[in-house]
């Protein structure tokens, strides 16, 4: 039974655990990116569900103490539970993340993920400092798992851009 | 068990070509590509850990992702001979993964409506990971493929000495009897058009081989598993339930 009292502490660790950075791109949150996927109180026990990005990403297990650092830090008793269904996609930034990716020089993901598969499609990625669209493709895999590397022909700038999955 | 076994076969392909990939960390031919393999390496072995793990839940004999990985000889591995093969130059590696991702693509797909949810959740993650490696690999096949005189015939050379590996993907091993897991023989004509577009593009044409090696799915494995293990496994062995 959900009485007042546990929502109001739903919140509060909700609160908690989403200001958590992430350690890769710390410019967003764990909220930001959509990879915590809720806070629940369970018998006086704060529950957050944390899903990865990529099924090889090494930031996982630091996420996951982190966010229990950060329920811990609040007050709560605090257990981490590792969701992988539904999978992760980027349609799950949220609008404030991708700005905040933008505005910290990291290109946002700039199509929903259902767009259809091209083997050799491209998408056009617009520069997050000047704007333009005239942008090349360095490399598929950039500095981590969930972003690639692109340049701009504009103004010279190398970015980082964050992969559509 | 074949829910277990079927899960063990799928899990040492990701491990055994992830940790190949991985040996190439450091000794790429350029720095982009030097990121990209661990990149990919570390999307396979993700996938490799956990589907292990849920083997050990499975099999409910306490075993997890280590003791699968690292506590099992050569012959009861049970990748396929493809993912075993050595690097060999770049061409050779492109194309060993073009094939597996082609295979996997499709195979996670059809997984995403398995009646299992935990399958269903690891080939959600799983299918937008092989993606990307076919678009990757497949961009080398072509830049080699149709290269230099020099870069053709080392691709032309992949394409001949891999070219007996291929027959074994399409086997059905211990998944026959698993309802929750797609069928291998039903995904033949899916991967035969991925490649037939990339090879169209690289200026080859795929040729299957008259002489098609299999018996990874049994255990019986070409001499280079065994070094390939003996080293990933040295530090596991030779400090049992070590921490850090």
């Amino acid at each position: 039974m959900v009485t007042e009292a546990t929502s109001l502490d739903e919140a509060r660790a909700w609160a908690a655990a989403a200001a958590v950075p992430d350690p890769e791109v710390p410019c967003v949150t764990v909220a930001d990116l959509g990879i915590l996927r809720w806070v629940r109180m369970q018998d006086g026990v704060a529950v957050a569900g944390v899903t990865p990005t990529y099924s090889g990403c090494p930031a996982v297990l630091a996420i996951e103490l982190a966010v229990e650092a950060a329920l811990l830090q609040a007050g709560f008793e605090a257990r981490i539970e590792r969701v992988m269904s539904p999978p992760w996609t980027t349609d799950w930034v949220t609008d404030e993340g991708r700005e905040k990716l933008r505005a910290y020089g990291i290109a946002p993901p700039v199509e929903s993920t259902g767009s259809k598969l091209a083997l050799f499609g491209e998408t056009t990625v617009p520069c997050p400092k000047c704007g333009s669209t005239d942008t090349e493709k360095l490399s598929e895999f950039g500095s981590t798992a969930c972003k690639a590397h692109y340049r701009c022909c504009a103004c010279a700038e190398p970015f980082d851009y964050f992969k559509c999955i | 068990m074949p829910l277990f076994d079927a899960l063990l076969e799928l899990a040492d392909d990701h491990l055994v070509l992830g940790h190949r990939v991985s040996e190439w960390c450091g000794h790429a031919p350029m720095l982009e590509e030097d990121l990209a393999m661990p990149n990919m390496a570390l999307d396979m072995i993700g996938t490799a850990r956990s589907l292990y793990d849920y083997a050990g839940q499975v099999e409910g004999k306490g075993r997890g992702e280590d003791d699968l990985a690292y506590l099992r000889s050569e012959r009861e591995y049970r990748n396929l001979l493809l993912v075993e093969r050595p690097n060999g130059d770049f061409a050779h590696t492109m194309l060993r993964q073009l094939y597996f991702a082609a295979f996997m693509h499709p195979y996670w797909t059809a997984a995403l409506t398995s009646e299992d949810e935990t399958i269903q959740g690891i080939a959600g993650k799983a299918v937008k990971e092989m993606a990307y490696h076919i678009r990757h690999a497949g961009e080398w096949v072509i830049r080699l493929g149709d290269g230099t005189e020099e870069s053709a015939r080392r691709m032309a050379d992949a394409a001949e000495a891999l070219s007996i590996y291929v027959g074994e993907l399409f086997e059905e091993g211990a998944a026959e009897d698993v309802p929750a897991l797609p069928r291998r023989a039903d995904l033949r004509a899916t991967w035969e058009a991925t490649i037939a577009e990339v090879f169209d593009e690289a200026g080859m044409t795929f040729e299957p081989s008259k002489y098609p090696q299999s018996g990874g799915r049994d255990g019986r494995h070409g001499e280079q598993l065994g070094h390939m293990l003996a080293e990933m496994q040295s530090v596991h062995r030779a400090h049992p339930g070590a921490t850090w």
